[in-house]
């Protein structure tokens, strides 16, 4: 086994080329377990911590680029007004130790249905910037998940970034958990408000093979939301969107939930979301 | 592969080091600083934590190799020296804050970064900073006492 520390991106594209199998480490949240556990030996660990470029953000255009190492902590500290609910997400993640190392770019080269930034990278539209020696592509984020712990990724590409539009409405997340802490998602839920487009988007975590959006949710709201008027959240309207929300949801049982708590744990969350969300709205 | 490493300020070199092979693997076998705790090898229990750079960090998820070239400070680090306690480690002694000890170090680390960066905490806050801290004798009150402890007494001291 190598351990190749790279400091430029080019030098980590490469190695990851010539070394087949070799696995990409940043914050190691998931990758030292394996490698603890003894559950993986990779021929090679590719260390993109040295590569300045990557733990960094920046504001282009009306998108926040978050670079492949840039941490949760700093996701919470400095993006919250561009990025309510990835930092919402990611204020869930871990302890502050693990928030302190682990990366939303972590999070969907693990490709975890369970991962706690999918659904707000889902209902915001987030860009993955990927790369290879062969050149960069940009996936949209609906087109990232393909399975249970799989991705659109290229066994030789490497992520560099992930794009997410800077928020112009309100958005919310919440997940289900035995405690406040140390919590894989028994559920997650993530939804945002485009008061300007009138668009409405979701994310749904641990609630199919991958994470997805509740699609007839979304548009169902478009329409039946009031946003003209700043009245409260009508209940019926609420009601549905919650029903939507578990209609898209195909979970399983596990050792952390059944599917049948899952399901009806989604539509408590889209309508709880949902109220806060609109309550920030309509009282902006 | 051999590493060279900034530990509590000191270099250190550790030879034969497997790339797969954990900080904390290094801190407690190659190099003897055993202060740092290993349980549970999955980020759970906080017993490894240090600081890396200043920020804490589960020491068990880190690979050695990305240590090499930062500032690692452990538990050994926090007081002045062999027999000097920090504030903060006086502060679980008084409250009887240690009862088996094995989540100590890792809890002494935690605490240690919310005093200094925080001036009294509220329990909401404190709670939030550990929970990535089990303790498993304690029931955390007293854990609670002691970081109120060396809370209160740096404002006392003005430091």
């Amino acid at each position: 086994m190598d351990f190749i520390k790279p400091t430029t991106w080019e030098e980590a594209l490469e190695a990851r080329a010539s070394v087949p199998g070799a696995v990409p480490i940043a914050g190691g949240t998931d990758v030292m377990v394996e490698l603890n556990f003894d559950q993986h030996r990779p021929p090679a660990l590719i260390d993109l911590t040295a590569i300045d470029e990557l733990a960094h953000w920046d504001l282009d255009g009306d998108s926040v680029r978050i670079g492949a190492t840039v941490s949760y902590t700093t996701i919470i500290t400095e993006l919250a007004n561009h990025l309510p609910g990835l930092a919402l997400a990611a204020r869930t993640v871990g302890s502050p130790q693990i928030r302190n190392r682990g990366t939303a770019a972590g999070n969907l080269g693990a490709g975890s249905p369970a991962g706690d930034s999918h659904p707000p990278l889902l209902s915001t539209g987030a860009t993955v910037e990927v790369a290879s020696v062969r050149g960069s592509r940009f996936v949209p984020i609906d087109e990232f998940y393909t399975g249970v712990k799989r991705t659109a990724l290229e066994p030789d590409e490497l992520i560099r970034a992930i794009t997410v539009p800077a928020a112009r409405g309100p958005q919310q997340f919440a997940k289900i958990g035995t405690r406040n802490a140390m919590v894989i998602a028994v559920c997650s839920f993530a939804v945002a408000l485009d008061p300007h487009e009138r668009a409405v988007g979701t994310g749904l975590g641990s609630a199919a093979p991958t994470p997805r959006h509740a699609t007839d949710a979304e548009k169902y709201l478009v329409d039946a939301l009031p946003w003209d008027s700043s009245e409260p959240l009508p209940g019926d309207v609420a009601e549905r969107f919650g029903e939507l929300v578990a209609a898209a949801a195909v979970p399983i049982d596990d050792v952390r939930g059944q599917a049948t708590y899952r399901t009806h744990a989604l539509s408590v969350m889209a309508r709880r979301t949902l109220g806060w969300a609109w309550e920030e709205y309509r009282c902006a | 592969m051999r590493l060279n490493l900034t530990i509590n300020g000191a270099q250190h070199t550790a030879d034969d080091v497997w790339p797969g092979e954990s900080l904390l693997y290094v801190l407690r076998e190659r190099l003897g600083l055993a202060g740092s705790k290993n349980a549970c090898e999955q980020g759970e229990c906080g017993s490894c934590t240090v600081y890396l750079d200043g920020v804490p960090a589960c020491s068990c998820l880190v690979a050695a190799g990305q240590a090499a070239g930062h500032e690692v400070v452990t538990v050994e680090g926090i007081g002045g020296g062999e027999d000097e306690l920090h504030p903060v480690q006086e502060a679980f002694v008084d409250a009887g804050a240690v009862q088996c000890g094995f989540c100590t170090p890792g809890l002494i680390v935690a605490a240690h970064n919310l005093v200094e960066r925080t001036g009294e905490p509220s329990d909401e806050e404190i709670r939030e900073e550990l929970a990535g801290n089990l303790c498993r004798c304690t029931g955390y009150e007293k854990i609670l006492d002691a970081v109120r402890l060396a809370a209160s007494r740096k404002q006392e001291a003005g430091t």
